[in-house]
């Protein structure tokens, strides 16, 4: 429990130095670019093959667990689509995602403190923490709602395609149930999720590479720490948020 | 000038340096030598600010590490060069972009004019064509001399250099060691080096500081470390066979003397 609270502390005072102003505002912008390119760019097929599977596994297990003469044919879109927009796009992804961006970012951080690069930049003069990790937080936080939507729509277009190569539901039905009951506000919750798990899975993982002590081995190891500490602090921030944003 | 006045250091309770007293003077080649696990990395961290020593002074031509603010620290690290064991190279930029980094970052020079500089210090340490290549396609002994390079690129007053030859041939370190020398009498730039390689001793040790279980036990020259008294630098100095036939040598000539 003190170890906990002492890292609470610890990671608290890490983005204290991490929001600092920049040393140069040319280097972060062009850091920035790369950032937003290497974890946000590339994190594109990803997304989308997952998002395309897992929308049309959804439609097949809605169409063939909600079988019943009181509910309405259409109810598999509207399903599909709730599950996508609510918590596939925004919280599943984003678990995906802290494995693919979180581990990249511990590692990347955690091979620079070993080789001492992390080291030669502090005695350099350079705020280390700053520049290494900000443009990768503001990179990834500003590009996740892009991600975001693409899962929606991709999820939705899986769902589409068992619907039009099948014949498990009507392609009429599926649309229908997509358009019926629709709450703009729904997006904006996904959306604002995703920035939250953006910021925590980028933070947790730059930190968690910043204070590696050790060699090979250690680095590994961060890496899997930040997998599940952002992970669970993911879940915590999903109940938390669903909390304050749909009741 | 760098000045540590009764440094002491503690790791979880345990004492790792001891009031220790040393100058390091300015247009010479200082070097810390002692076994590994001695202190001496531990002495260098505390010389450059990295670690914090519990007791005693560090001074910077008479400035104190400790009374610094986080801006005069900040102006500090600018007038420092270090040149790590491992190079401490990034990985993701070529050798120019290495020896642009702190230019790019502190000069309030050109982009021409940085290139112009990060070139010059290039060709310093003779490495003009390997300029757009990465670290991981250069060398060790060629990984050294650009992080010389960059070291030196915004004209440091102190150089810090530790283990400079670990991982290097023979040749090639005396090739290091004669770089780090030439730069430091050209630049008159006060160095510290970190190193337990005999032939650094000899070839470049103008003033050499031995440091056995966390004290500083003696504190000489190249010339007189061969006449020195201490036992336990003695047995660090003739530690190999090639050195224990010099000491044999270093007797017979004491004997003939009498």
């Amino acid at each position: 429990m003190i170890k906990s609270i002492k890292n609470f502390g610890k990671y608290c005072l890490f983005l204290v130095q991490v929001f600092k102003r920049p040393d140069k505002w040319r280097v972060f912008f062009k850091s920035l670019i790369f950032e937003i390119d290497k974890l946000g760019v590339d994190s594109i097929p990803l997304v989308l093959i997952i998002s395309l599977f897992i929308g049309a596994v959804i439609c097949i297990q809605m169409t063939i667990n909600i079988v019943s003469p009181l509910i309405p044919s259409y109810s598999t879109g509207l399903a599909t689509r709730e599950i996508l927009l609510l918590e596939f796009s925004s919280t599943m992804m984003c678990l995906i995602l802290a494995g693919k961006v979180g581990s990249n970012i511990a590692s990347e951080i955690g091979t620079m403190r070993v080789t001492e690069q992390i080291d030669a930049m502090d005695i350099m003069g350079v705020n280390s923490a700053n520049y290494i990790v900000l443009p990768k937080i503001i990179g990834f936080v500003l590009f996740v709602p892009v991600l975001c939507v693409l899962s929606m729509f991709f999820g939705l277009i899986g769902g589409w395609f068992i619907a039009e190569f099948t014949t498990m539901i009507s392609v009429e039905n599926y649309n229908y149930g997509l358009q019926s009951f629709f709450n703009e506000w729904y997006v904006w919750y996904g959306i604002i999720k995703t920035v939250v798990f953006a910021f925590i899975i980028t933070s947790v993982a730059a930190f968690c590479g910043y204070y590696v002590k050790g060699g090979a081995l250690e680095v590994g190891k961060a890496s899997t720490n930040a997998v599940v500490s952002s992970s669970i602090l993911i879940l915590l921030a999903d109940v938390i948020l669903t909390k304050l944003l749909l009741q | 000038m760098i000045e540590a006045k009764n440094v002491s250091k503690w790791f979880d309770g345990q004492r790792i340096l001891y009031d220790i007293n040393a100058t390091f003077e300015t247009g010479k080649t200082n070097l810390i030598i002692g076994q590994s696990g001695s202190g001496k990395t531990v002495f260098m961290k505390c010389l450059i600010g990295l670690l914090t020593p519990e007791e005693g002074e560090i001074l910077y031509d008479g400035r104190k590490i400790r009374n610094m603010n986080n801006e005069e620290r900040r102006q500090l690290r600018t007038e420092i060069g270090m040149l790590f064991q491992g190079s401490a190279l990034f990985d993701n930029e070529t050798v120019l972009g290495n020896v642009m980094f702190p230019l790019t970052m502190f000069s309030s020079l050109s982009k021409e004019e940085q290139l112009e500089r990060a070139h010059f210090c290039i060709k310093r340490v003779g490495l003009e064509n390997a300029d757009k290549k990465y670290p991981s396609e250069i060398s060790g002994g060629m990984q050294k001399r650009v992080a010389i390079a960059r070291a030196i690129a915004l004209n440091p007053k102190y150089l810090f250099c530790d283990e400079p030859n670990s991982g290097l041939d023979p040749k090639t370190s005396i090739l290091i060691d004669e770089l780090l020398s030439d730069i430091t009498h050209e630049y008159g730039m006060t160095t510290v080096i970190n190193t337990h390689d005999m032939n650094s001793v000899l070839g470049i040790g103008e003033k050499i500081i031995f440091i056995n279980k966390g004290h500083c036990d003696w504190i000489g020259n190249d010339k007189n470390i061969f006449r020195a008294k201490s036992q336990s630098l003695n047995d660090f100095v003739f530690a190999s066979k090639l050195f224990q036939e010099v000491k044999l040598v270093l007797e017979r000539e004491v004997e003939s003397e009498k």
